[in-house]
């Protein structure tokens, strides 16, 4: 269904003075999805999202935001669209309610009642009417958010969303992005150099590395992949034996042995083991992190 | 537009600056209004007269005696303006005009005339200088702009509340000085004739176009020409602040234009195409007056054009590069 499709980014370019900073970037977001944009630091992320948002003129390529193009129909694309890039910037010499007015104003017909229903979405309706100079990191996070929000837009671009926050902040902005995707139907856009993010709350997630995505994947599907099992068996000759015959043994960590994990097989495997008469002390299956698929698919470079 | 233009004054006024020139304005009024005091008094001590014809008299004496006297330690372009003064207040003698009439319009009028140069274009700067300087130094330029809203309305908004702010200052400024200075030199005098039309030609006041006018209306169009130098300097400020992301820098290169303008004047009268800059040409109301031009040949009709000329220069590369740019 093409109506579900909110945000898509076609053939993506930059290129500052000879630099090639943004190497062809594809990928769509659908309705209702939390869109994870993983990279280390420098990989173009922040270029990307500006690019999205109309800050950066692409030097070719396709952004269209619920159908309309983001340099051709700026105001059109920008309607469905609200973003906090990098930190959530206000002005610190207003008032949170004074802030969401100035913005509101911007919009079309985007009444009081609309200004505190979003207040009150994000929780900040007992100091809406303070100084934003006077908020937490937190508070200007979470009035960001009411920002991007006031529009009822589609698309939602979060860059960094939990940067600087404090754990329960940030399981507090996870559970609402989760919340804004799920009962609200928007898609979200979320980059991050932090993986454990991405894997707690993403849907699917584009992994990104000097410009290029290297891949575009469900989150479980990436884990699926990578899932392994570590036995312990006595004697371990024997068992290796047996285990190479059945399937591959990716790596020998002291008395471990490391097998891909497939839920339908591992049976048959431990039965052809015990049958050997091989001891099977001990078998744990481990979900890897998006760490080490990242390591393996970028070859060894780090993040961060 | 209305709403956007709403939305810059506020930030505006929220960021207290117009406040803050108000006081400084009051308090430097305040600081001129008992300096002349001062020199009223002076006057009455050293000519020992009330009567202005006396004082006028023996002020024109004072200056030939200084002319003949300081020789050749009197500049060229020194020597010239003096000449012309003599005539012109011989001039105001002979008609028996006076050319300074106590009261607060008096001081006003003279105050505009002093400060068209320097001090109102000082205040008007540091409105302008972080109009757009600060929205990339807090970052809200970012969401300014991913607004469905396109970026020549954002800019002009922002250009249009600065009209009004530069509207609101030269106001403010007649204003306060007419309120400060009526309390030591009266509030009448709005009636009293001021001799317009001087024209000059080297040493020689031409007298030949000369018309009286009422105080009331002299100041009317000397603050109609001290708003247009506003506006200009305005412009150039609002145009730095585009080009140069930092506050400080944009406010620094103005405020050496500006200061550089002021030594300019008294040194450029060999160097013509100086004549072209806009610091050179700020102070319209020396025209109005009919003092000599810091360079032979510049008129008020000249150098409007040229500050027109540069402000719409401003303006365009302001819109162009505001509108063009990358956002990083």
């Amino acid at each position: 269904m093409m109506s579900e499709i909110t945000l898509k980014v076609k053939g993506l370019r930059k290129v500052i003075g000879k630099k090639e900073i943004i190497k062809g970037i594809d990928f769509e977001l659908k309705k209702g999805e939390v869109f994870g944009f993983l990279g280390p630091n420098g990989s173009g992320k922040t270029t990307t999202i500006r690019m999205i948002v109309g800050l950066i003129r692409p030097t070719s390529g396709m952004i269209e935001i619920c159908g309309h193009d983001v340099n051709k129909a700026f105001t059109k694309a920008m309607a469905q669209l609200g973003c906090i890039v990098e930190n959530p910037e206000l002005y610190p010499y207003l008032s949170g309610w004074e802030n969401l007015k100035l913005f509101a104003s911007m919009l079309d017909g985007v009444k009081d009642e609309r200004i505190i229903e979003v207040v009150e979405l994000v929780g900040l309706s007992a100091r809406i009417h303070d100084r934003v100079k006077t908020y937490s990191l937190g508070m200007r996070q979470r009035l960001g958010i009411a920002q991007a929000l006031l529009g009822r837009p589609k698309v939602l671009i979060l860059d960094e969303p939990t940067n600087g926050l404090d754990p329960s902040g940030i399981r507090e902005m996870r559970e609402f992005i989760r919340f804004l995707a799920e009962k609200e139907g928007l898609s979200v856009f979320v980059s991050s150099h932090l993986l454990s993010e991405i894997q707690l709350m993403c849907d699917r997630v584009a992994i990104i590395s000097k410009g290029q995505v290297l891949r575009v994947e469900t989150v479980e599907t990436f884990l699926a992949q990578q899932e392994l099992l570590y036995w312990r068996l006595s004697p371990l000759a024997e068992g290796k034996h047996v285990l190479s015959t059945e399937t591959q043994i990716i790596e020998e960590i002291d008395e471990w042995l490391v097998t891909p994990f497939h839920e339908e097989d591992v049976g048959k495997w431990n039965r052809k083991l015990v049958e050997a008469g091989v001891n099977v002390k001990e078998m744990n299956r481990k979900i890897p992190t998006l760490e080490d698929i990242f390591l393996e698919l970028t070859g060894g470079e780090s993040i961060d | 537009m209305i709403n956007l233009v709403q939305n810059e004054m506020l930030k505006i006024i929220r960021k207290r600056k117009i406040w803050i020139i108000t006081l400084i304005m009051a308090v430097l009024i305040s600081l001129f209004t008992y300096a002349q005091f001062k020199e009223v008094e002076r006057t009455l001590e050293k000519y020992g007269s009330v009567d202005w014809r006396t004082t006028l008299q023996q002020q024109i004496i004072d200056t030939e005696n200084r002319l003949s006297n300081g020789g050749r330690n009197i500049s060229d372009e020194w020597r010239q303006q003096l000449q012309i003064r003599i005539q012109q207040q011989q001039y105001y003698l002979d008609h028996d005009i006076n050319p300074s009439t106590p009261g607060a319009p008096t001081f006003v009028r003279t105050f505009l005339e002093n400060s068209v140069s320097l001090l109102l274009p000082l205040f008007v700067m540091v409105i302008a200088a972080d109009l757009v300087s600060s929205e990339h130094s807090l970052g809200t330029v970012k969401l300014l702009l991913t607004r469905p809203v396109k970026r020549w309305k954002i800019l002009l908004s922002k250009y249009l509340a600065l009209i009004l702010s530069i509207s609101l200052i030269v106001f403010i400024y007649s204003g306060l000085t007419y309120l400060i200075s009526g309390a030591l030199f009266g509030y009448s005098g709005w009636k009293a004739p001021v001799i317009m039309g001087f024209t000059t030609n080297g040493t020689e006041l031409n007298t030949a176009g000369v018309y009286l006018v009422p105080q009331w209306q002299y100041i009317l169009q000397a603050s109609g020409l001290a708003w247009f130098v506003c506006l200009v300097v305005g412009t150039l400020s609002f145009m730095l602040s585009v080009l140069v992301k930092s506050t400080a820098a944009g406010m620094g290169i103005m405020l050496a234009s500006l200061i550089a303008g002021t030594i300019l004047n008294n040194m450029v009268s060999t160097w013509e195409s100086a004549k072209y800059l806009f610091m050179v040409n700020l102070n319209l109301l020396s025209y109005l007056k009919g003092a000599a031009p810091p360079i032979e040949g510049m008129t008020l009709l000249f150098s409007f054009c040229v500050l027109l000329v540069w402000g719409i220069a401003g303006f365009f590369t302001a819109f162009i590069v505001f509108t063009k740019r990358d956002v990083y």
